[in-house]
């Protein structure tokens, strides 16, 4: 009874999860004409690439500008984070714990609770409305979940090995390039990927400390959205919606296995 | 102490502390340093744009429950919570339950319930949406044409824009996003339980369910918990999702989407930081004794 029961149940659940998946897909591949109210569920009559050209036409500078704040912040997070998991895990000092708890709770703030002064503060940098302002937000609040993450497994690489090369002489840097950095290829790919996908799905920072020249896709996907004073043009909403997922999308398929364990450090003891 | 350990002890500590110090001060400032401000804007008084910061002694604060949109936004941010967070763990456990003993296709299955949690809510919101479109029959699409046209129209209904319990719709969205997530937490936590405790269990005559009921679902519980922290905190923060379903309609307000209408809409700074210092309490009062707490069991491990 179960043996049939359990799968059946799975396979149920993936089809609900899977709908949403069916509407985007099919919906972007259908002419304006079709994709009304009259055959919203059904597959399309003629194909047509229309929603996707249109969207990517809309939504080109975004996702120029998402690459650039995706891409440098999450590269700068990581340094960070492996420097401060490093010292955090293996060079501690007196308050270690009190600061890492400390960073910790910066991981569970909501952005809301200091995004007004922060604009501000960014208009006196002259970084208000730029992508440098913003990669500098992200990195700076991403602090928290990188070092976690790094600290967790810098934690699991024997004591020994750092304690040899102290011996040795070799000081605290020496440490880390010689013997910390050339371990750290897995974690570097968790935190990579894990940032990468935050920083690309913001939409918060974006609005508050962005202007339309640095506004990231999700800015300007939804924006999309319209006024309802046309009829909403479901083909091209669909088709961006997509397309600004492709890059997130692509590293969890191809990456899946990091991704995992990104989402488990996010659970500090997983 | 003498004089010689202090100082190897400090030539010892000092260089992780100046290799970690840029990060403890862009913490400290941008983290503690901002939260105190935003606390000042929210006690300035400074209601409009080119007044200058007075003391109003922590009135907005009161008053804020006075304004026609607060005690709503605060209990469509409870009844998300509600529906949310209970329903993302009550999948996620479902899920991982149906998987624990192992299935055939299992990384197929796991791949599809987390791949919602890689999309940003605002691509998501794009399609449900969709989905939750409230139109009439002839006009409608999404969930309610199908409804109708499989003959079930008693369900189709106004989703997110109903009065009453359309926040409970808009955390339809969330829960596909984020069981996956709690699905994969708890299935580490199924698989964490030891095989030999499971067959103690049986040999002392235990059906299968009580073997669940008293060996494996006991020690689930700081799964719960961290699951529970982490919904808890991306729930009182929902913004993204509201604004892209919704936008800033009255009637799925919620305090977060609440902070951002008072700076950009109403460019009243104090009460946006009044409402921004609330959420900050309401996520701290969930988070800060989870942290001390695993910081603290980790060092006695």
């Amino acid at each position: 009874m179960t043996r049939v029961l359990r799968p059946a149940l799975l396979l149920l659940f993936a089809v609900l999860f899977l709908i949403p998946v069916y509407v985007l897909v099919v919906t972007s591949l259908k002419p304006f004409a079709e994709a009304g109210p009259q055959q919203a569920w059904s597959l399309p009559a003629h194909w047509s690439l229309a929603g996707w050209r249109s969207a990517w036409t809309t939504l080109r500078p975004g996702l120029v500008n998402s690459v650039k704040i995706a891409v440098t912040g999450s590269l700068l997070s990581a340094v960070l984070g492996s420097l401060n998991g490093y010292v955090l895990a293996k060079w501690r000092f007196p308050g270690a714990d009190a600061v890492f708890t400390l960073f910790l709770f910066g991981m569970f703030i909501p952005y809301q609770a200091v995004m007004i002064p922060l604009a501000g503060l960014l208009t006196h940098l002259e970084l208000a409305g730029t992508i440098r302002g913003l990669v500098l937000a992200h990195v700076v609040y991403g602090i928290p979940i990188c070092t976690l993450i790094f600290r967790n497994y810098y934690v699991t690489v024997p004591d020994e090995l750092v304690e040899a090369a102290r011996v040795d002489g070799a000081g605290i840097l020496r440490t880390y390039a010689w013997i910390v950095l050339p371990l750290s290829g897995p974690a570097f790919a968790v935190t990579l990927i894990w940032q990468f996908t935050s920083l690309w799905n913001d939409f918060l920072f974006a609005v508050f400390l962005g202007a339309p020249d640095s506004w990231p896709v999700t800015v300007l996907l939804n924006n999309t959205a319209g006024s309802g004073a046309v009829a909403v043009q479901y083909d091209q909403q669909m088709a961006s919606a997509l397309l600004a997922s492709l890059p997130t999308l692509l590293v969890y398929l191809l990456l899946g296995r990091f991704f995992m364990r990104g989402l488990m450090a996010g659970a500090l003891k997983g | 102490m003498s004089p010689a350990p202090a100082r190897r002890r400090l030539r010892k500590s000092l260089p992780g502390l100046l290799l970690v110090s840029p990060s403890i001060l862009a913490v400290g400032l941008f983290v503690y340093g901002l939260i105190f401000w935003n606390t000042r804007v929210a006690v300035s008084g400074r209601h409009d744009e080119v007044s200058p910061y007075g003391f109003d002694k922590g009135r907005d604060f009161v008053d804020l429950w006075h304004q026609p949109s607060w005690p709503g936004a605060v209990r469509h941010a409870l009844l998300f919570t509600a529906v949310f967070v209970g329903g993302a763990l009550l999948l996620g456990a479902f899920l991982a339950f149906l998987m624990d003993k192992g299935i055939r296709g299992e990384a197929g299955f796991r791949a599809v319930y987390l791949f919602p949690m890689a999309i940003s809510f605002i691509a998501s919101g794009v399609v449900w949406r969709w989905l939750m479109n409230p139109a009439p029959p002839e006009r409608a699409v999404g969930l309610n044409q199908l409804f109708h046209k499989a003959g079930l129209g008693a369900l189709a209904n106004d989703w997110w824009q109903d009065p009453g319990w359309g926040m409970a719709a808009m955390a339809l969205p969330a829960i596909w996003q984020m069981s996956g997530y709690v699905m994969a937490l708890y299935l580490a936590g199924f698989r964490g339980v030891p095989e030999e405790l499971r067959e103690a269990a049986r040999v002392d005559g235990a059906s299968e369910w009580q073997v669940y009921r008293y060996v494996v679902f006991p020690r689930l519980r700081p799964v719960t918990l961290s699951a529970l922290i982490i919904l808890g905190h991306i729930s009182l923060k929902v913004f993204d999702l509201i604004m892209a379903i919704a936008g800033k309609q009255i009637i799925t307000y919620v305090p977060a989407v609440a902070t951002y209408v008072e700076v950009f809409d109403r460019h009243d700074p104090a009460n946006g930081a009044t409402i921004a210092t609330y959420l900050l309490v309401a996520v701290a009062v969930l988070v800060v004794p989870y942290l001390v707490w695993s910081v603290r069991t980790e060092r006695v491990r």
